[in-house]
């Protein structure tokens, strides 16, 4: 047993490792900051974007949802940070972390954003244009705020696992937790501060999957 | 123009919807401070030619002119020609996530762009001609349906339109709501508002209406004063039309 707890809970070992832990979760804040907005931000164009009929828009959208939904996140960044300097486009490592999580989690977010807007009936919409307001005006004050509200839950869940993927912009070695809590294992011979980086992780996400849990009984309570 | 001085003038409206004709050629001349009653059984057409006067619909061919204005003219703002032109709908379509006064005062902001002070002013007195200036705080779910229709009549009125278009306002509400709804459109009408009303309360087009218009399959089939449409019908759809609503 008290080997178990050297090896696995060694404060010791946390304790001389906590500067560049914390200089990760600095890094994956960083990262969440500017991830989350973003992929927000483009998961709403991408939703506005899907109620236009006409194919010529819809087909170019479908195929880039479904494309960056079905390409392994890791790939892309691996390519976005190694591959593109090829083709002379030097993203560095986190422009090529905040690209790929913009290309991807945006993806996410549309469809969710999506699937909120066409909860709203379609009398909204024509009440709204009815009394002079723009197609844009209606979905900014009548319909997203609607649509927001009906897919909350599911996007606090998106939320927590993009914040769970920040994780794998270790392999464009861009200092997040994660990085450096291997790093920190590979000089000391022990797996603690992975341990701490996943206290870490969870004491980041508990609130959050708190705050989940109670919208979903609130959706619930109000069917 | 053959009926100078309508306020609303649509002339030879077709509708199709893929293969469905449901429209076929009709024309609807409405004057200033006229009430018209549109009637017919379901599938007739009759919310379709309402839908067709603020272009919520688009007509696959004819006019639609209102206040001088042709709607279908690509050149036209539509939005600057709506606020002109009032809908209330069967389903009220309130805003859920906004009180009685947001509602109504939402386009006074942000499409005749009052400021807030303005439009709340602008919104009590429409709240208070529907009779629901109390509840101005009150959210649409905490409304009864007929009171969430008025709440609708204000927000369609506090804009101060040329004409308002009725889809079924009451077919939604249960009956011993109907009254305070067809109160308020009375006292509109006494106040001089055109309008247009498609809808199955007879009572009210026997006592309102100047004109009532009798459509079937996709067309106008007799139009007449209300004393004639409902005393002498001519037409045999017609009589067999009001016989079925006799029996229900």
């Amino acid at each position: 047993m008290d080997e178990f707890v050297a090896t696995f809970f060694n404060l010791e070992v946390v304790r001389a490792a906590s500067p560049i832990l914390l200089q990760g979760l600095w890094v994956t804040v960083q990262l969440i900051v500017v991830a989350v907005p973003l992929g927000l931000l483009g998961g709403v164009i991408l939703a506005l974007l899907s109620t236009i009929r006409s194919r010529w828009v819809r087909w170019p959208l479908i195929a880039w949802v479904d494309f960056f939904r079905a390409f392994p996140p890791l790939v892309l960044l691996m390519f976005l940070y190694a591959g593109l300097p090829f083709a002379g486009i030097e993203l560095g490592a986190f422009g090529a972390v905040a690209i790929g999580f913009f290309l991807n989690t945006s993806s996410y977010y549309g469809e969710i954003f999506r699937a909120g807007i066409e909860s709203i009936p379609r009398g909204q919409m024509e009440a709204a244009r009815s009394t002079g307001l723009t197609a844009v005006q209606a979905m900014t004050w009548v319909i997203l705020p609607q649509a927001v509200r009906n897919v909350l839950p599911d996007l606090v869940s998106n939320t927590l696992e993009v914040v769970k993927l920040t994780s794998i912009a270790s392999v464009v070695a861009l200092p997040e937790l994660l990085y450096q809590a291997r790093q920190a294992q590979s000089v000391t011979y022990n797996p603690s501060p992975i341990v701490a980086a996943a206290v870490i992780y969870f004491l980041l996400l508990w609130p959050a999957v708190r705050l989940l849990s109670r919208l979903e009984h609130r959706a619930v309570a109000r069917r | 123009m053959l009926s100078g001085g309508a306020i609303l003038e649509a002339r030879g409206i077709h509708k199709h919807f893929g293969h469905l004709h449901v429209l076929k050629g009709v024309d609807l001349v409405v004057a200033p401070r006229e009430l018209v009653f549109i009637i017919g059984p379901s599938g007739s057409g009759k919310s379709t030619l309402l839908r067709c006067c603020n272009r919520l619909e688009e007509p696959s061919s004819g006019s639609v002119v209102v206040d001088g204005i042709d709607l279908l003219d690509r050149r036209t703002d539509i939005n600057a020609a709506r606020r002109r032109i009032g809908m209330v709908f069967q389903s009220f379509n309130l805003y859920p996530h906004m009180t009685a006064l947001g509602n109504v005062s939402l386009a006074l902001r942000r499409v005749l762009g009052r400021s807030r002070e303005e439009a709340e002013e602008i919104a009590h007195a429409a709240l208070r001609r529907v009779g629901l200036d109390e509840k101005a705080n009150a959210y649409p779910l905490e409304l009864s349906g007929g009171q969430q229709q008025r709440v609708a009549i204000a927000r369609a009125i506090a804009l101060e339109p040329r004409v308002m278009l009725f889809d079924e306002p009451t077919s939604a509400l249960d009956p011993e709501l109907v009254g305070g709804v067809l109160k308020v459109m009375r006292e509109l009408r006494e106040s001089g508002m055109t309008m247009v009303v498609v809808s199955h309360e007879m009572g009210f087009a026997r006592a309102a209406a100047d004109r009532v218009l009798f459509m079937d399959h996709g067309l106008v089939v007799e139009e007449g004063p209300p004393a004639q449409i409902f005393g002498e019908p001519r037409a045999e759809r017609l009589r067999g039309f009001l016989r079925d609503l006799d029996r229900h």
